[in-house]
């Protein structure tokens, strides 16, 4: 296949590898952790577990997994509101799939549907147009979530709907910005990241251009990556570089499908639909200014926070969950209390664990789960060994 | 409803459209059961094996096949993997009431067809109606019976470390050509479910290899659940390789573009088996002269490694483990 294999050649790998595995062991001489790179969107998680990314790595390396998934951030509150829609007699709720899945403080999308509410799955926000216009005696609401990356599409969807005098339509608008993310990761004590692979498909877009600040406020380098496996390494190699040269910038591995200024038609149908909204509740990691939108007002008809009573509630995540350190990549998944045990995709407490991009769903599903059990069980037992010699 | 009442409706409606489809010696007396002789059973092996399975698949015609069909390649192919001769069916359905009798004689004559290919008979069955809405048009229930040869013993628990894991085809397409043919992805694609009866290429396969230790159909949750099945029932590892799952192009396209996994695409016409390391290359060239097995290969073997983990290299040359599936497969999101 044209595009996919070139760019999962082993052999290429190979190659790659060598040089990062040199580079790193370089770049880490004289210091106490290794070197430590994000990886912000989760479908780099994804691509970095399906191929096994992780085990061909030298230890000098270690990907923190970051918050780049739409469905992992969304609060439960706002899930219940997706219910409570769902459940509204006369409503067909349409969504993605993976957000069928995540829970809400009483029951997940899916749970609904089996309970009788209309609930359906979409591929594109299109499909669910087309099903306002195939039941004109229902209200058809859209899941609108996603970075950048969907709402291109959602704004396209809206504009059609006007243009082809659609009533029965509305979107329920839980799209993110991706830049707000990445500050409160750079601005967060408890990280340190070297550097960063970028979100491929957000900056098809948005550009490369808004990312600048992380280059030359934070100095840190920064590389927009594809998803194919060598695309991974290709860009983990170019912000090794930038660390061994003393370099902070920019750059595009994925120019074959990132233009440098970003998607201007794109952009036009989000600026004229959408705007930013002060501020927006993320799944642990708290409310962040500017880093939600919402429909401007000359769509208001179309908005269904406007068009449906929503009781809006704000729910505290489970106790146990420590969803907001996996998403900012302070822990790793397997170093949650629950993971793998009250915590799975069967029994999900958090969205990690059930989106396809879930940071803890890859680990679940890729990874060795008895490995990181033990490896668990030696670090309690280090860390219990270190308080009862420190008390001694 | 009438015809659901018993009666002389109900009488009609089964004469009319699956007796005389089914057409056999052993139906038509309309007796409430069917009747064998053991003797004959015994001229084929030692043991009885019996099956059953309710299909509610839909749409109910869908490329490459449709619910009759699917209704008794799956139950002869349960029969097969136990080293069973398919021999006999019954066939009950239960009908929404509004279903045309036209589609109905159409999927009584392709389980018909099906099952004169396949030298197995339809000898007694059951029909009834329900009010609308109370099933998603029909629903088929297969049970069937076959005996096993004297000497075979196929299990799950019988792989050990060093025995090879074949595959008899291209994986994946039942499940592809269900989720277009739903219509909700609006996906423009040539794959049709392999649907068959695989009786014949399992005979093919125990002829070439009699040390074959393990055989089952593919069908829900797709290889990839199979063969964690086997790993767990063994106790063994297994090693599959990426680059050697053959996979159709078409397949390849429709799986990249949504994001989903085609170890976990259902089968209709496929097998994984396991056999004794100095028996895979025979097994392999008799599947691969077989129609059904064209593109057989070799995918991986059993191991030493971590009892009931399945692992497999990568074409990139990383190791992800290959873990059962939880719930459905859904289409990505971005």
């Amino acid at each position: 296949m044209q595009y996919v294999d070139e760019f999962r050649d082993p052999e290429k790998a190979k190659s790659l590898l060598q040089e990062i595995t040199e580079l790193s062991a370089r770049l880490r001489k004289g210091k106490r952790r290794p070197l430590q790179i994000m990886e912000v969107c989760g479908g780099h998680t994804h691509a970095i577990f399906r191929y096994g990314i992780e085990t061909m790595l030298p230890d000098d390396i270690e990907l923190v997994h970051g918050p780049g998934c739409p469905v992992c951030v969304l609060p439960m509150g706002r899930v219940d509101d997706c219910v409570q829609l769902a459940e509204i007699p006369g409503v067909i709720f349409t969504t993605f799939g993976d957000a069928m899945r995540v829970p809400g403080s009483k029951k997940s999308l899916l749970q609904a549907k089996s309970e009788g509410a209309d609930v359906r799955m979409v591929y594109s926000p299109l499909d669910a147009l087309r099903i306002a216009q195939q039941n004109l005696d229902k209200e058809v609401v859209f899941f609108a979530l996603g970075f950048e990356t969907t709402m291109p599409s959602t704004a396209m969807t809206v504009l059609r709907a006007e243009a082809e005098g659609v009533i029965n339509f509305s979107l329920f608008c839980n799209h993110i910005t991706i830049i707000p993310t990445v500050k409160a990761i750079l601005d967060s004590p408890e990280l340190e990241i070297d550097g960063f692979l970028g979100p491929g498909h957000v900056s098809m877009v948005i550009g490369n251009e808004p990312y600048e600040f992380i280059a030359h406020k934070y100095g840190k380098p920064i590389v927009v990556a594809g998803f194919e496996p060598l695309d991974v390494l290709h860009a983990l190699w170019m912000v090794l570089k930038q660390l061994d040269e003393g370099r902070s910038e920019v750059e595009n591995q994925y120019a074959r499908a990132v233009p440098g200024m970003g998607n201007c038609a794109a952009l036009e149908a989000i600026g004229k639909v959408f705007e930013l909204r002060e501020f927006f509740e993320w799944r642990g990691l708290g409310s962040i200014d500017h880093s939600g939108v919402r429909m401007r007002k000359p769509y208001e008809a179309y908005d269904a926070e406007k068009k449906f009573a929503i009781r809006s509630v704000k729910i505290a995540d489970p106790k146990s969950c420590q969803c907001g350190e996996v998403l900012k990549g302070v822990i790793k998944p397997w170093e949650c209390k629950v993971f793998g045990t009250a915590c799975t995709p069967e029994t999900a407490l958090g969205a990690l664990m059930v989106s396809s991009e879930g940071a803890c769903a890859a680990y679940y599903l890729f990874g060795d789960v008895e490995k990181i059990h033990s490896r668990r069980a030696e670090a309690e037992g280090a860390k219990a060994m270190a308080v009862a010699e420190a008390g001694l | 409803m009438a015809h659901g009442g018993g009666g002389k409706a109900m009488r009609d409606l089964i004469d009319d459209v699956f007796v005389s489809a089914f057409d056999n010696d052993l139906l038509s007396t309309m007796e409430d059961q069917a009747r064998f002789n053991l003797s004959d059973l015994a001229l084929h092996g030692d043991r009885l094996a019996m099956t059953t399975d309710s299909y509610v698949v839909h749409p109910l015609r869908f490329p490459g096949g449709d619910i009759g069909k699917l209704a008794v390649c799956g139950t002869i192919n349960d029969l097969a993997v136990g080293g069973a001769k398919p021999l006999y069916l019954s066939c009950a359905v239960i009908i929404e009431e509004g279903l045309e009798v036209d589609t109905l004689r159409e999927i009584a004559r392709s389980m018909a067809q099906t099952a004169r290919l396949a030298g197995v008979s339809i000898v007694t069955g059951d029909t009834k109606v329900v009010d609308r809405g109370a099933c998603d048009k029909l629903f088929i229930n297969t049970t069937g019976i076959g005996v096993i040869r004297e000497g075979l013993n196929l299990g799950a628990d019988r792989v050990r470390p060093g025995d090879a894991i074949l595959v008899n085809g291209l994986l994946g397409d039942h499940g592809a050509a269900i989720l277009n043919a739903r219509g909700e992805l609006m996906l423009s694609t040539p794959i049709e479910s392999d649907c068959a009866a695989l009786h014949k290429l399992v005979d093919t396969l125990l002829a070439a290899a009699p040390g074959t230790r393990f055989i089952r159909d593919a069908t829900r949750g797709g290889i990839a659940t199979v063969l964690n099945e086997v790993a767990e029932a063994s106790q063994v590892g297994i090693l599959i390789h990426e680059d050697r799952t053959p996979l159709r192009q078409e397949m390849r396209g429709f799986c990249e573009i949504l994001g989903l996994d085609p170890l976990y695409l259902a089968n209709e016409g496929k097998i994984a088996c396991a056999v004794p390391q100095n028996e895979a290359d025979a097994a392999l060239t008799a599947m691969r002269n077989h129609p059904l097995g064209r593109d057989s290969a070799i995918i991986g073997q059993a191991t030493d490694g971590r009892p009931g983990r399945v692992v497999m290299q990568t074409v990139f040359g990383g190791r992800r483990i290959v873990d059962m599936i939880m719930g459905e497969q859904l289409p990505r999101i971005c």
